[in-house]
Protein backbone atom coordinates (compact mmCIF):
# COMPACT_ATOMS: atom_id res chain seq x y z
CA UNK A 1 0.00 0.00 0.00
CA UNK A 2 1.23 3.45 -0.89
CA UNK A 3 -0.03 6.44 1.05
CA UNK A 4 0.05 9.89 -0.50
CA UNK A 5 -0.48 12.51 2.19
CA UNK A 6 -1.28 16.10 1.26
CA UNK A 7 1.44 16.50 -1.32
CA UNK A 8 1.96 19.70 -3.27
CA UNK A 9 4.49 20.50 -5.95
CA UNK A 10 5.09 23.67 -7.89
CA UNK A 11 7.53 24.73 -10.57
CA UNK A 12 8.39 28.39 -10.26
CA UNK A 13 5.13 29.99 -9.19
CA UNK A 14 2.99 27.42 -11.00
CA UNK A 15 1.27 25.02 -8.63
CA UNK A 16 1.14 21.71 -10.54
CA UNK A 17 0.14 19.24 -7.81
CA UNK A 18 -2.26 20.82 -5.34
CA UNK A 19 -2.61 19.14 -1.95
CA UNK A 20 -3.36 15.58 -3.10
CA UNK A 21 -4.05 12.76 -0.65
CA UNK A 22 -4.94 9.22 -1.63
CA UNK A 23 -3.90 5.60 -1.16
CA UNK A 24 -2.89 3.05 -3.77
CA UNK A 25 -3.88 -0.45 -2.79
CA UNK A 26 -2.03 -3.73 -2.94
CA UNK A 27 -3.00 -6.30 -5.58
CA UNK A 28 -5.01 -3.69 -7.43
CA UNK A 29 -4.54 -1.59 -10.54
CA UNK A 30 -4.79 2.00 -9.31
CA UNK A 31 -5.42 4.50 -12.08
CA UNK A 32 -4.60 8.18 -12.16
CA UNK A 33 -6.67 9.80 -14.87
CA UNK A 34 -6.99 13.33 -16.13
CA UNK A 35 -6.52 15.54 -19.14
CA UNK A 36 -3.19 16.12 -20.78
CA UNK A 37 -1.29 18.63 -18.66
CA UNK A 38 -3.35 18.01 -15.52
CA UNK A 39 -0.26 16.90 -13.59
CA UNK A 40 -0.36 13.10 -13.75
CA UNK A 41 3.29 12.67 -14.65
CA UNK A 42 4.42 15.18 -12.04
CA UNK A 43 2.32 13.42 -9.38
CA UNK A 44 3.83 10.08 -10.32
CA UNK A 45 7.35 11.50 -10.29
CA UNK A 46 6.72 12.84 -6.81
CA UNK A 47 5.64 9.35 -5.73
CA UNK A 48 8.77 7.66 -7.12
CA UNK A 49 11.10 10.26 -5.66
CA UNK A 50 12.25 11.93 -8.87
CA UNK A 51 10.87 15.21 -7.65
CA UNK A 52 11.02 16.36 -4.05
CA UNK A 53 7.63 17.59 -2.87
CA UNK A 54 7.08 21.08 -1.48
CA UNK A 55 4.88 19.77 1.31
CA UNK A 56 3.26 16.50 2.34
CA UNK A 57 4.62 12.99 2.38
CA UNK A 58 4.62 9.72 0.44
CA UNK A 59 4.87 6.45 2.38
CA UNK A 60 5.43 2.93 1.07
CA UNK A 61 3.96 0.52 3.59
CA UNK A 62 4.57 3.02 6.34
CA UNK A 63 8.12 3.75 5.20
CA UNK A 64 8.67 7.36 4.32
CA UNK A 65 9.98 7.85 0.76
CA UNK A 66 9.53 11.52 -0.09
CA UNK A 67 12.27 14.12 0.38
CA UNK A 68 15.00 11.78 1.57
CA UNK A 69 18.39 11.23 -0.06
CA UNK A 70 18.74 8.90 -3.05
CA UNK A 71 20.96 6.73 -0.92
CA UNK A 72 18.22 6.15 1.64
CA UNK A 73 15.70 5.61 -1.12
CA UNK A 74 17.63 2.71 -2.46
CA UNK A 75 16.11 -0.12 -0.49
CA UNK A 76 12.59 0.86 -1.51
CA UNK A 77 13.68 1.38 -5.10
CA UNK A 78 14.76 -2.23 -5.09
CA UNK A 79 11.10 -3.11 -4.73
CA UNK A 80 9.93 -0.72 -7.40
CA UNK A 81 9.49 -0.92 -11.15
CA UNK A 82 8.79 2.11 -13.31
CA UNK A 83 7.57 2.33 -16.87
CA UNK A 84 8.16 5.82 -18.29
CA UNK A 85 5.92 7.58 -20.77
CA UNK A 86 8.30 7.04 -23.68
CA UNK A 87 9.76 3.74 -22.51
CA UNK A 88 13.14 5.28 -21.62
CA UNK A 89 15.07 2.22 -22.77
CA UNK A 90 18.84 2.74 -22.89
CA UNK A 91 19.69 3.18 -26.57
CA UNK A 92 23.19 1.83 -26.24
CA UNK A 93 22.11 -1.46 -24.67
CA UNK A 94 20.36 -4.48 -26.15
CA UNK A 95 16.94 -5.58 -24.92
CA UNK A 96 18.61 -8.18 -22.75
CA UNK A 97 21.07 -5.72 -21.21
CA UNK A 98 18.28 -3.24 -20.63
CA UNK A 99 16.29 -5.78 -18.68
CA UNK A 100 19.38 -6.97 -16.83
CA UNK A 101 20.29 -3.46 -15.76
CA UNK A 102 18.22 -3.33 -12.55
CA UNK A 103 19.33 -6.88 -11.76
CA UNK A 104 22.96 -5.77 -12.06
CA UNK A 105 22.36 -2.78 -9.83
CA UNK A 106 20.29 -4.36 -7.09
CA UNK A 107 21.10 -8.06 -6.94
CA UNK A 108 24.08 -10.38 -6.72
CA UNK A 109 22.59 -12.86 -9.17
CA UNK A 110 24.92 -14.93 -11.34
CA UNK A 111 24.86 -14.49 -15.09
CA UNK A 112 22.91 -17.70 -15.67
CA UNK A 113 20.24 -16.73 -13.19
CA UNK A 114 19.97 -13.27 -14.73
CA UNK A 115 19.54 -14.70 -18.23
CA UNK A 116 16.80 -16.98 -16.94
CA UNK A 117 15.05 -13.99 -15.40
CA UNK A 118 15.35 -12.02 -18.64
CA UNK A 119 13.79 -14.84 -20.62
CA UNK A 120 11.06 -15.25 -18.04
CA UNK A 121 9.97 -11.61 -18.16
CA UNK A 122 10.26 -11.47 -21.95
CA UNK A 123 7.96 -14.47 -22.09
CA UNK A 124 5.51 -12.59 -19.87
CA UNK A 125 5.34 -9.69 -22.34
CA UNK A 126 5.22 -11.96 -25.39
CA UNK A 127 8.62 -11.05 -26.70
CA UNK A 128 10.51 -14.32 -26.41
CA UNK A 129 13.66 -14.26 -28.52
CA UNK A 130 14.12 -10.50 -28.86
CA UNK A 131 17.11 -10.56 -26.49
CA UNK A 132 19.72 -9.19 -28.86
CA UNK A 133 17.77 -6.42 -30.56
CA UNK A 134 18.54 -2.76 -29.92
CA UNK A 135 15.74 -0.32 -28.95
CA UNK A 136 16.07 1.44 -32.32
CA UNK A 137 15.08 -1.82 -34.02
CA UNK A 138 11.80 -2.17 -32.11
CA UNK A 139 8.31 -0.90 -32.90
CA UNK A 140 6.54 1.48 -30.51
CA UNK A 141 4.49 -1.28 -28.93
CA UNK A 142 7.53 -3.49 -28.54
CA UNK A 143 9.41 -0.66 -26.82
CA UNK A 144 6.56 -0.36 -24.32
CA UNK A 145 6.54 -4.08 -23.72
CA UNK A 146 10.31 -4.27 -23.24
CA UNK A 147 10.00 -1.36 -20.82
CA UNK A 148 7.34 -3.31 -18.92
CA UNK A 149 9.65 -6.33 -18.91
CA UNK A 150 12.43 -4.18 -17.47
CA UNK A 151 10.07 -2.69 -14.89
CA UNK A 152 9.02 -6.12 -13.61
CA UNK A 153 12.42 -7.82 -13.85
CA UNK A 154 13.05 -7.34 -10.12
CA UNK A 155 9.62 -8.77 -9.30
CA UNK A 156 8.71 -5.45 -7.73
CA UNK A 157 6.14 -4.89 -5.01
CA UNK A 158 5.27 -1.54 -6.55
CA UNK A 159 4.79 -0.93 -10.26
CA UNK A 160 4.36 2.52 -11.77
CA UNK A 161 3.37 2.98 -15.40
CA UNK A 162 3.06 6.37 -17.09
CA UNK A 163 0.63 6.04 -20.01
CA UNK A 164 1.59 2.48 -20.87
CA UNK A 165 -0.64 2.31 -23.92
CA UNK A 166 -0.64 5.80 -25.37
CA UNK A 167 0.10 5.95 -29.06
CA UNK A 168 -0.73 2.31 -29.66
CA UNK A 169 -3.51 0.72 -31.67
CA UNK A 170 -6.60 -0.37 -29.67
CA UNK A 171 -5.76 -4.06 -29.87
CA UNK A 172 -2.18 -3.65 -28.63
CA UNK A 173 -3.34 -1.11 -26.05
CA UNK A 174 -5.83 -3.61 -24.69
CA UNK A 175 -3.21 -6.35 -24.58
CA UNK A 176 -0.92 -4.12 -22.54
CA UNK A 177 -3.74 -3.31 -20.12
CA UNK A 178 -4.49 -6.99 -19.71
CA UNK A 179 -0.82 -7.70 -19.22
CA UNK A 180 -0.45 -5.08 -16.47
CA UNK A 181 -3.61 -6.23 -14.77
CA UNK A 182 -2.67 -9.90 -14.85
CA UNK A 183 0.87 -9.19 -13.63
CA UNK A 184 -0.61 -7.20 -10.78
CA UNK A 185 -2.69 -10.17 -9.70
CA UNK A 186 0.05 -12.73 -10.33
CA UNK A 187 2.68 -10.94 -8.24
CA UNK A 188 0.27 -9.13 -5.90
CA UNK A 189 1.79 -5.78 -6.82
CA UNK A 190 0.62 -2.30 -5.95
CA UNK A 191 0.25 -0.97 -9.46
CA UNK A 192 -0.22 2.71 -10.30
CA UNK A 193 -1.06 3.63 -13.88
CA UNK A 194 -1.36 7.07 -15.46
CA UNK A 195 -3.76 7.15 -18.36
CA UNK A 196 -6.26 9.25 -20.23
CA UNK A 197 -7.62 6.33 -22.19
CA UNK A 198 -11.25 5.56 -21.29
CA UNK A 199 -10.94 2.00 -22.57
CA UNK A 200 -8.30 1.26 -19.94
CA UNK A 201 -10.34 3.03 -17.32
CA UNK A 202 -13.37 0.83 -17.91
CA UNK A 203 -11.34 -2.32 -18.27
CA UNK A 204 -8.82 -2.28 -15.44
CA UNK A 205 -9.91 0.62 -13.21
CA UNK A 206 -10.15 -1.04 -9.80
CA UNK A 207 -9.36 2.22 -8.11
CA UNK A 208 -9.49 5.49 -10.00
CA UNK A 209 -8.24 8.95 -9.03
CA UNK A 210 -9.36 11.77 -11.29
CA UNK A 211 -6.98 14.73 -11.34
CA UNK A 212 -8.16 18.09 -12.63
CA UNK A 213 -5.75 21.05 -12.76
CA UNK A 214 -3.52 19.43 -10.17
CA UNK A 215 -6.32 18.73 -7.71
CA UNK A 216 -7.77 15.36 -6.79
CA UNK A 217 -11.31 15.89 -8.00
CA UNK A 218 -12.92 12.47 -7.61
CA UNK A 219 -12.10 8.92 -6.46
CA UNK A 220 -13.92 5.69 -7.26
CA UNK A 221 -13.81 2.65 -9.53
CA UNK A 222 -14.88 1.59 -13.02
CA UNK A 223 -18.49 1.03 -11.94
CA UNK A 224 -19.07 4.26 -10.07
CA UNK A 225 -17.32 6.40 -12.66
CA UNK A 226 -20.23 6.00 -15.11
CA UNK A 227 -22.81 7.09 -12.55
CA UNK A 228 -21.17 10.17 -11.13
CA UNK A 229 -22.73 13.60 -11.51
CA UNK A 230 -19.48 15.48 -11.01
CA UNK A 231 -19.37 17.83 -13.96
CA UNK A 232 -15.59 17.90 -14.58
CA UNK A 233 -15.45 14.13 -14.51
CA UNK A 234 -18.42 13.74 -16.83
CA UNK A 235 -16.79 16.16 -19.26
CA UNK A 236 -13.71 13.95 -19.20
CA UNK A 237 -15.46 10.58 -19.39
CA UNK A 238 -18.03 11.50 -21.97
CA UNK A 239 -15.73 13.61 -24.07
CA UNK A 240 -16.24 11.66 -27.29
CA UNK A 241 -19.26 10.99 -29.42
CA UNK A 242 -18.86 7.25 -28.85
CA UNK A 243 -19.04 7.47 -25.07
CA UNK A 244 -21.96 9.92 -25.22
CA UNK A 245 -23.91 7.48 -27.37
CA UNK A 246 -23.22 4.67 -24.90
CA UNK A 247 -24.57 6.82 -22.10
CA UNK A 248 -27.83 7.45 -23.92
CA UNK B 1 23.23 35.53 -11.11
CA UNK B 2 22.35 33.02 -13.76
CA UNK B 3 26.01 32.31 -14.46
CA UNK B 4 26.72 31.79 -10.76
CA UNK B 5 23.80 29.38 -10.57
CA UNK B 6 25.17 27.44 -13.52
CA UNK B 7 28.64 27.26 -12.02
CA UNK B 8 27.13 25.95 -8.81
CA UNK B 9 25.10 23.38 -10.67
CA UNK B 10 28.20 22.32 -12.60
CA UNK B 11 30.26 21.90 -9.45
CA UNK B 12 27.53 19.82 -7.81
CA UNK B 13 27.35 17.56 -10.85
CA UNK B 14 31.11 17.07 -10.97
CA UNK B 15 31.25 16.31 -7.24
CA UNK B 16 28.47 13.77 -7.67
CA UNK B 17 30.37 12.23 -10.58
CA UNK B 18 33.50 11.71 -8.52
CA UNK B 19 31.96 9.23 -6.09
CA UNK B 20 32.90 5.63 -5.82
CA UNK B 21 30.64 3.57 -8.13
CA UNK B 22 28.31 1.18 -6.34
CA UNK B 23 28.82 -1.62 -8.79
CA UNK B 24 32.37 -1.81 -10.11
CA UNK B 25 31.63 -3.97 -13.11
CA UNK B 26 28.79 -1.76 -14.34
CA UNK B 27 31.19 1.20 -14.22
CA UNK B 28 33.99 -0.68 -16.01
CA UNK B 29 31.66 -1.70 -18.80
CA UNK B 30 30.61 1.91 -19.29
CA UNK B 31 34.26 3.02 -19.30
CA UNK B 32 35.04 0.52 -22.03
CA UNK B 33 32.07 1.77 -24.03
CA UNK B 34 33.31 5.37 -23.73
CA UNK B 35 36.85 4.41 -24.76
CA UNK B 36 35.48 2.79 -27.90
CA UNK B 37 33.39 5.83 -28.73
CA UNK B 38 36.39 8.16 -28.29
CA UNK B 39 38.53 6.00 -30.54
CA UNK B 40 36.20 5.97 -33.51
CA UNK B 41 35.41 9.63 -33.00
CA UNK B 42 38.66 11.22 -33.65
CA UNK B 43 41.54 9.34 -35.25
CA UNK B 44 40.98 10.25 -38.90
CA UNK B 45 40.34 13.97 -38.51
CA UNK B 46 43.30 14.33 -36.16
CA UNK B 47 45.58 12.53 -38.59
CA UNK B 48 44.65 14.82 -41.46
CA UNK B 49 44.86 18.04 -39.46
CA UNK B 50 48.17 17.14 -37.83
CA UNK B 51 49.90 16.14 -41.05
CA UNK B 52 48.82 19.29 -42.85
CA UNK B 53 49.49 21.70 -39.98
CA UNK B 54 52.97 20.22 -39.56
CA UNK B 55 53.60 20.70 -43.27
CA UNK B 56 52.33 24.27 -43.23
CA UNK B 57 54.35 25.24 -40.17
CA UNK B 58 57.53 23.83 -41.67
CA UNK B 59 57.07 25.92 -44.83
CA UNK B 60 56.33 29.04 -42.81
CA UNK B 61 59.45 28.45 -40.72
CA UNK B 62 61.52 28.01 -43.85
CA UNK B 63 60.10 31.26 -45.15
CA UNK B 64 60.82 33.10 -41.89
CA UNK B 65 64.32 31.77 -41.44
CA UNK B 66 65.61 32.73 -44.84
CA UNK B 67 69.07 33.87 -43.75
CA UNK B 68 72.49 32.38 -44.43
CA UNK B 69 73.50 33.06 -40.80
CA UNK B 70 70.85 30.76 -39.35
CA UNK B 71 71.37 27.04 -39.88
CA UNK B 72 68.59 25.22 -41.76
CA UNK B 73 68.21 22.80 -38.86
CA UNK B 74 66.49 25.63 -36.98
CA UNK B 75 63.46 24.97 -39.18
CA UNK B 76 63.13 21.43 -37.80
CA UNK B 77 63.72 22.69 -34.28
CA UNK B 78 61.07 25.43 -34.41
CA UNK B 79 58.51 23.21 -36.11
CA UNK B 80 58.90 20.68 -33.32
CA UNK B 81 58.66 23.35 -30.63
CA UNK B 82 55.53 24.87 -32.15
CA UNK B 83 53.86 21.51 -32.42
CA UNK B 84 54.74 20.34 -28.91
CA UNK B 85 54.06 23.60 -27.13
CA UNK B 86 50.91 24.84 -28.76
CA UNK B 87 49.60 23.42 -32.01
CA UNK B 88 49.05 19.82 -31.00
CA UNK B 89 47.76 20.22 -27.45
CA UNK B 90 45.65 23.32 -28.04
CA UNK B 91 44.48 23.17 -31.64
CA UNK B 92 43.75 19.47 -31.49
CA UNK B 93 41.92 19.93 -28.19
CA UNK B 94 39.80 22.64 -29.79
CA UNK B 95 38.90 20.24 -32.56
CA UNK B 96 38.12 17.57 -30.01
CA UNK B 97 35.91 20.07 -28.19
CA UNK B 98 33.90 20.23 -31.40
CA UNK B 99 33.79 16.52 -32.06
CA UNK B 100 33.77 14.84 -28.68
CA UNK B 101 32.12 17.70 -26.80
CA UNK B 102 29.12 18.01 -29.07
CA UNK B 103 28.67 14.27 -29.10
CA UNK B 104 28.74 13.99 -25.32
CA UNK B 105 26.31 16.89 -24.90
CA UNK B 106 23.82 15.50 -27.40
CA UNK B 107 24.12 11.94 -26.10
CA UNK B 108 23.48 12.92 -22.49
CA UNK B 109 20.93 15.57 -23.51
CA UNK B 110 18.93 13.00 -25.46
CA UNK B 111 19.02 10.70 -22.45
CA UNK B 112 17.69 13.57 -20.36
CA UNK B 113 14.72 14.43 -22.57
CA UNK B 114 13.77 10.79 -23.16
CA UNK B 115 13.70 10.18 -19.38
CA UNK B 116 16.60 7.71 -19.53
CA UNK B 117 18.35 9.68 -16.78
CA UNK B 118 15.22 9.42 -14.62
CA UNK B 119 15.18 5.70 -15.36
CA UNK B 120 18.79 5.42 -14.18
CA UNK B 121 17.95 7.13 -10.92
CA UNK B 122 14.96 4.90 -10.34
CA UNK B 123 17.22 1.91 -10.84
CA UNK B 124 19.48 3.09 -8.04
CA UNK B 125 22.17 4.67 -10.21
CA UNK B 126 23.85 7.99 -9.48
CA UNK B 127 23.57 9.32 -13.06
CA UNK B 128 26.58 11.69 -13.09
CA UNK B 129 28.73 8.95 -11.66
CA UNK B 130 27.56 6.46 -14.26
CA UNK B 131 27.41 8.75 -17.31
CA UNK B 132 29.94 11.50 -16.69
CA UNK B 133 32.82 9.99 -14.74
CA UNK B 134 33.67 7.29 -17.32
CA UNK B 135 33.73 9.94 -20.04
CA UNK B 136 36.05 12.19 -18.04
CA UNK B 137 38.36 9.32 -17.15
CA UNK B 138 38.42 7.94 -20.69
CA UNK B 139 39.24 11.33 -22.18
CA UNK B 140 41.92 12.17 -19.61
CA UNK B 141 43.67 8.91 -20.41
CA UNK B 142 43.11 8.90 -24.14
CA UNK B 143 43.65 12.53 -25.20
CA UNK B 144 47.36 12.52 -24.22
CA UNK B 145 47.88 9.51 -26.47
CA UNK B 146 46.15 11.37 -29.29
CA UNK B 147 48.29 14.46 -28.73
CA UNK B 148 51.55 12.49 -28.84
CA UNK B 149 50.31 10.86 -32.02
CA UNK B 150 49.46 14.31 -33.41
CA UNK B 151 52.91 15.70 -32.57
CA UNK B 152 54.51 12.76 -34.30
CA UNK B 153 52.37 13.17 -37.42
CA UNK B 154 52.94 16.93 -37.50
CA UNK B 155 56.70 16.50 -37.46
CA UNK B 156 56.35 13.86 -40.16
CA UNK B 157 54.22 16.23 -42.24
CA UNK B 158 56.87 18.94 -42.04
CA UNK B 159 59.58 16.53 -43.10
CA UNK B 160 57.59 15.26 -46.10
CA UNK B 161 56.76 18.81 -47.18
CA UNK B 162 60.39 19.85 -46.86
CA UNK B 163 61.39 17.08 -49.23
CA UNK B 164 58.54 17.68 -51.71
CA UNK B 165 59.21 21.41 -52.00
CA UNK B 166 62.96 21.10 -51.66
CA UNK B 167 62.93 23.96 -49.16
CA UNK B 168 64.33 21.99 -46.25
CA UNK B 169 67.07 19.39 -46.65
CA UNK B 170 66.05 16.15 -44.96
CA UNK B 171 69.27 15.80 -42.97
CA UNK B 172 68.99 19.35 -41.52
CA UNK B 173 65.37 18.84 -40.58
CA UNK B 174 66.21 15.62 -38.75
CA UNK B 175 69.09 17.23 -36.88
CA UNK B 176 66.76 20.12 -36.01
CA UNK B 177 63.99 18.04 -34.53
CA UNK B 178 66.51 16.28 -32.30
CA UNK B 179 68.34 19.31 -30.96
CA UNK B 180 67.87 21.15 -27.65
CA UNK B 181 65.06 18.93 -26.54
CA UNK B 182 63.75 19.84 -23.10
CA UNK B 183 61.58 17.02 -21.79
CA UNK B 184 59.64 19.53 -19.73
CA UNK B 185 57.99 20.90 -22.87
CA UNK B 186 56.38 17.52 -23.34
CA UNK B 187 55.30 17.43 -19.69
CA UNK B 188 53.80 20.89 -20.18
CA UNK B 189 51.92 19.67 -23.26
CA UNK B 190 50.58 16.66 -21.39
CA UNK B 191 49.45 18.73 -18.39
CA UNK B 192 47.57 21.05 -20.73
CA UNK B 193 46.01 18.15 -22.58
CA UNK B 194 44.75 16.49 -19.41
CA UNK B 195 43.23 19.75 -18.21
CA UNK B 196 41.58 20.35 -21.60
CA UNK B 197 40.22 16.80 -21.59
CA UNK B 198 38.61 17.44 -18.24
CA UNK B 199 37.14 20.74 -19.43
CA UNK B 200 35.71 19.31 -22.65
CA UNK B 201 34.09 16.27 -21.10
CA UNK B 202 32.78 17.82 -17.91
CA UNK B 203 31.43 21.00 -19.51
CA UNK B 204 29.77 19.13 -22.37
CA UNK B 205 28.31 16.57 -19.99
CA UNK B 206 26.95 19.40 -17.86
CA UNK B 207 25.34 21.06 -20.87
CA UNK B 208 23.67 17.79 -21.85
CA UNK B 209 22.73 16.87 -18.31
CA UNK B 210 20.79 20.06 -17.72
CA UNK B 211 18.85 20.16 -21.00
CA UNK B 212 15.17 20.97 -20.65
CA UNK B 213 12.73 20.62 -23.50
CA UNK B 214 13.14 18.74 -26.75
CA UNK B 215 15.42 18.05 -29.66
CA UNK B 216 15.90 21.75 -30.44
CA UNK B 217 17.31 22.31 -26.95
CA UNK B 218 19.59 19.29 -27.31
CA UNK B 219 21.02 20.86 -30.46
CA UNK B 220 21.48 24.15 -28.65
CA UNK B 221 23.16 22.42 -25.74
CA UNK B 222 25.69 20.76 -27.99
CA UNK B 223 26.56 24.04 -29.69
CA UNK B 224 26.91 25.73 -26.32
CA UNK B 225 29.10 22.87 -25.15
CA UNK B 226 31.53 23.59 -27.99
CA UNK B 227 31.52 27.33 -27.45
CA UNK B 228 31.95 27.25 -23.69
CA UNK B 229 34.60 24.55 -23.65
CA UNK B 230 36.58 26.28 -26.42
CA UNK B 231 36.62 29.53 -24.49
CA UNK B 232 37.63 27.75 -21.30
CA UNK B 233 40.39 25.90 -23.16
CA UNK B 234 41.98 29.08 -24.46
CA UNK B 235 41.57 30.78 -21.11
CA UNK B 236 43.15 27.96 -19.14
CA UNK B 237 45.86 27.67 -21.79
CA UNK B 238 46.91 31.20 -20.96
CA UNK B 239 46.86 30.56 -17.23
CA UNK B 240 48.74 27.26 -17.44
CA UNK B 241 51.34 28.73 -19.76
CA UNK B 242 51.87 31.57 -17.33
CA UNK B 243 52.21 29.14 -14.45
CA UNK B 244 54.39 26.55 -16.11
CA UNK B 245 56.62 28.41 -18.55
CA UNK B 246 57.51 31.65 -16.81
N1 LIG C 1 10.01 19.97 -14.94
C1 LIG C 1 9.00 20.85 -15.11
N2 LIG C 1 9.21 22.17 -14.99
C2 LIG C 1 8.21 23.05 -15.16
N3 LIG C 1 6.94 22.71 -15.45
C3 LIG C 1 6.65 21.41 -15.59
C4 LIG C 1 7.66 20.41 -15.42
N4 LIG C 1 7.10 19.20 -15.62
C5 LIG C 1 5.79 19.45 -15.89
N5 LIG C 1 5.52 20.77 -15.87
C6 LIG C 1 4.20 21.38 -16.09
O1 LIG C 1 3.29 20.71 -15.28
C7 LIG C 1 2.04 20.53 -15.93
C8 LIG C 1 1.59 19.10 -15.83
O2 LIG C 1 2.50 18.28 -16.56
P1 LIG C 1 2.40 16.72 -16.59
O3 LIG C 1 3.53 16.24 -17.40
O4 LIG C 1 2.28 16.18 -15.21
O5 LIG C 1 1.04 16.48 -17.36
P2 LIG C 1 0.33 15.08 -17.65
O6 LIG C 1 -0.94 15.08 -16.88
O7 LIG C 1 1.26 13.98 -17.42
O8 LIG C 1 -0.01 15.23 -19.18
P3 LIG C 1 0.10 14.15 -20.36
O9 LIG C 1 -1.12 13.34 -20.29
O10 LIG C 1 0.13 15.01 -21.60
O11 LIG C 1 1.35 13.37 -20.17
C9 LIG C 1 2.23 21.03 -17.33
O12 LIG C 1 1.60 22.26 -17.44
C10 LIG C 1 3.72 21.17 -17.50
O13 LIG C 1 4.01 22.28 -18.30
MG1 LIG D 1 2.30 12.64 -18.63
Amino acid sequence: MIEVKNISKSFGNQLIVNNISTTFEEGKTNLIIGQSGSGKTVLMKCCIGLYDVDSGEVDFHGRRFSNISDKRRKHIRQEMGVLFQGGALFDSLTVEDNIMFPLNMFTEMGIKEKKERVNFVLENVNLTGSNNKYPAELSGGMVKRVAIARAISLMPKYLFADEPNSGLDPKTAERIDELLSSLTKKFNMTTVINTHDMNSVLQIGEKICFINHGKLCWEGDKETILKTDKKELNDFVFATELTRRIKR
Amino acid sequence: MNILYQIGEYVVMVLQAFKRPDKGFVFRRQLLYDFKRLGVDSISIISIISLFTGAIIAIQMAYNIDSPFIPKSTIGFSTRQMLVLEISPTIISLILAGKVGSRIASEIGTMRITEQIDALRVMGVNPPNFLVLPKIVAAMLYFPVLIVYSIFLGILGGWIMGIITGLIPSADYIIGIQSWFDPFTLTYAMIKTVVFAFIITSVSAYKGYTVKGGSVEVGQASTEAIVVSSILIIFSDLILTQLLLT
